[in-house]
């Protein structure tokens, strides 16, 4: 309990915080959310072009970005600030987190709420909405399930994601910009169907760390589409799976990471 | 370290312009210095820069495939492919993102120490600029470019002035995207916190510079009118379409000296931004 009113302070500290730039803080929640807007825009610009990408139409792509998005804007509302963890040990703010008597990772994601994320949040799931809604979709409980399960695992999948690109701030303090690489890169990698990448990159991507599991695997079988790559109807059920699979290695890289920080204070 | 040198470089606004030039080129001199310790940030940086190539690089080859005579907008496959891959070696040459190095200073008040300077803010930060970008383009161009070369065919320059257009585009690219940094940057002289204009120029730059997808496939109306009325398309979208050689020799020439002259627009209102806030700055920090 007291636990929770300490959690509490410091979210309550961080809300007090962004309201006092009131003006800073509604353009920082817009600007965001055009983040995901021009995601989708850039959805529509390229099928001016085309009728199919990859052998998908704009609506079935369409469902495949709003599952993407809708997954990413959740983990990047609750986890995404982790990735500022660098800035942490490299400064030596981590020392004054670790000897607090709360768990590291929780008072982390608090020290900067991102209150500002919460519109776009909002919109991907619009997006996710409109494209369940153009496509024709035969429903069963089984997709029912799905269709609200896949955000989630989504979400848990790009928090892995998110935790492990951070961690490496523990090895390599100067790692700068290479977990973007992963985490808005997978999220650009998930917004499209995954026929569009040649052999090796999507057998790296898709298959080995995931990304076909988070929006494709799951939007074939919402369309009961047969996989134009060969992975059976159910693969888009295994989503969860790999959300859970993904967020134990996540835990155990953090834990292992946080053991092996040295400060870097004088 | 038993020898001293105790002698100033000649700095004055009014003196004769040898001084001003060696002042500028020591700046930016120290420009590309500082950008020269941080070795361990440009691998990853580039290593980004590569993974993000592929997956735009593959996108719009993609829509090459399925489009009407397979040249979207005008592109072919291996124009398509230059444009991303020299795309993503140049994001770092202009700088597109993360520089709040003057909202920084001004919300901490360290803004003080480089008004009593006797270089104007807007040329001493636009010479060490220049030379963040010289640093860029040896170190960062040519990663994601033979990555590039690597994994798709790309298309080879026909035309002997593609070069050298490319060149002074580039640079002239380098200028206009300081001068809306600046601008942007600047807003925290009136907000105090600039986070929100940066966030909203990280997003828009990205999009209307051309990264996301070559602006041509927008209607052609917008695109046009993105081009004459904004500084956004001569960030990227200018240079791209010039190395790649989309359009003829004489349109190409034309869309550079468009570049030109935003360059020296934005420069001049950074200037006039610099001067109204100079005369109501109030100094924070104690």
């Amino acid at each position: 309990m007291g636990e929770l009113r300490a959690y509490g302070a410091l979210a309550g500290a961080q809300i007090r915080s962004a309201m006092s730039y009131r003006a800073s803080f509604l353009t920082e929640m817009v600007a965001n959310t055009g983040a995901t807007v021009f995601d989708v825009f850039t959805v529509l610009v390229l099928f001016r072009a085309t009728p199919a990408i990859g052998g998908f139409s704009l609506e079935e792509a369409l469902l495949i970005v709003g599952l993407s998005s809708a997954g990413f804007a959740l983990a990047d509302m609750t986890v995404g600030n982790v990735d500022r963890l660098k800035l942490y040990v490299r400064a030596g703010t981590l020392d004054a987190v670790l000897v607090r008597p709360l768990p590291a990772l929780p008072q982390l994601l608090l020290m900067d709420i991102p209150l500002r994320k919460t519109l776009r949040v909002v919109f991907a799931f619009v997006v996710l909405c409109g494209a369940v809604a153009v496509n024709d979709i035969d429903w069963t409980p089984g997709r029912l399930v799905l269709v609200v399960l896949t955000p989630l695992a989504g979400c848990v999948f790009f928090a892995s994601i998110f935790v492990i690109s951070a961690s490496l701030a523990f090895w390599w303090v100067d790692s700068g910009e290479i977990g973007a690489a992963f985490t808005y890169g997978g999220r650009d990698y998930t917004s499209y169907p995954i026929t569009v990448y040649s052999s090796w990159f999507r057998a790296l991507f898709a298959y080995a760390i995931g990304f076909a599991f988070v929006a494709y695997q799951p939007a074939l079988a919402l369309l009961g589409r047969t996989d134009p790559l060969g992975l059976p109807g159910w693969a888009g059920f295994l989503s969860p799976l790999a959300a859970l699979a993904s967020a134990s290695v996540a835990a155990m890289v953090w834990r292992i990471g946080i053991r092996h920080y040295r400060s870097t204070g004088s | 370290m038993d020898r001293i040198d105790a002698r100033v470089l000649t700095i004055s606004r009014n003196g004769p312009f040898r001084g001003s030039a060696t002042t500028f080129g020591a700046l930016i001199g120290s420009g590309f210095r500082r950008y020269s310790t941080y070795r361990q940030a440009t691998i990853a940086g580039t290593f980004t820069n590569i993974v993000f190539g592929f997956l735009r690089c593959y996108v719009l080859l993609a829509v090459v495939e399925g489009a009407a005579g397979q040249q979207p907008a005008g592109y072919d496959a291996e124009q398509l492919a230059t444009y991303v891959w020299v795309g993503q070696g140049l994001l770092s040459v202009i700088g597109l993102w993360g520089w709040t190095e003057l909202a920084d200073r001004i919300r901490t008040g360290d803004i003080a120490a480089d008004l009593l300077r006797p270089v104007s803010p807007v040329v001493g930060y636009l010479a060490a600029d220049l030379g963040r970008a010289l640093h860029g383009a040896l170190t960062r161009f040519g990663g994601p470019l033979l990555a590039g070369a690597v994994f798709f065919p790309l298309r080879t320059p026909t035309r002997w002035q593609t070069i050298p257009l490319f060149v002074l585009s580039v640079t002239l690219a380098v200028v206009v995207c300081f001068g809306c940094r600046y601008l942007v940057n600047a807003t925290a002289y009136w907000l105090h916190d600039a986070r929100g204009p940066i966030m909203v120029w990280t997003l828009g730059a990205g999009v209307l510079g051309g990264l996301y997808f070559p602006l041509r496939l927008l209607p052609e109306e917008l695109a046009l009118a993105l081009w004459v009325a904004t500084p956004m398309p001569s960030l990227l979208q200018t240079p791209l379409d010039v190395i790649a050689e989309r359009d003829g020799p004489l349109l190409q020439a034309g869309l550079v000296g468009l570049q030109a002259v935003w360059a020296v627009a934005v420069l001049l209102l950074a200037g006039v931004v610099q001067r109204r806030a100079e005369r109501r700055l109030v100094v924070q920090g104690g």
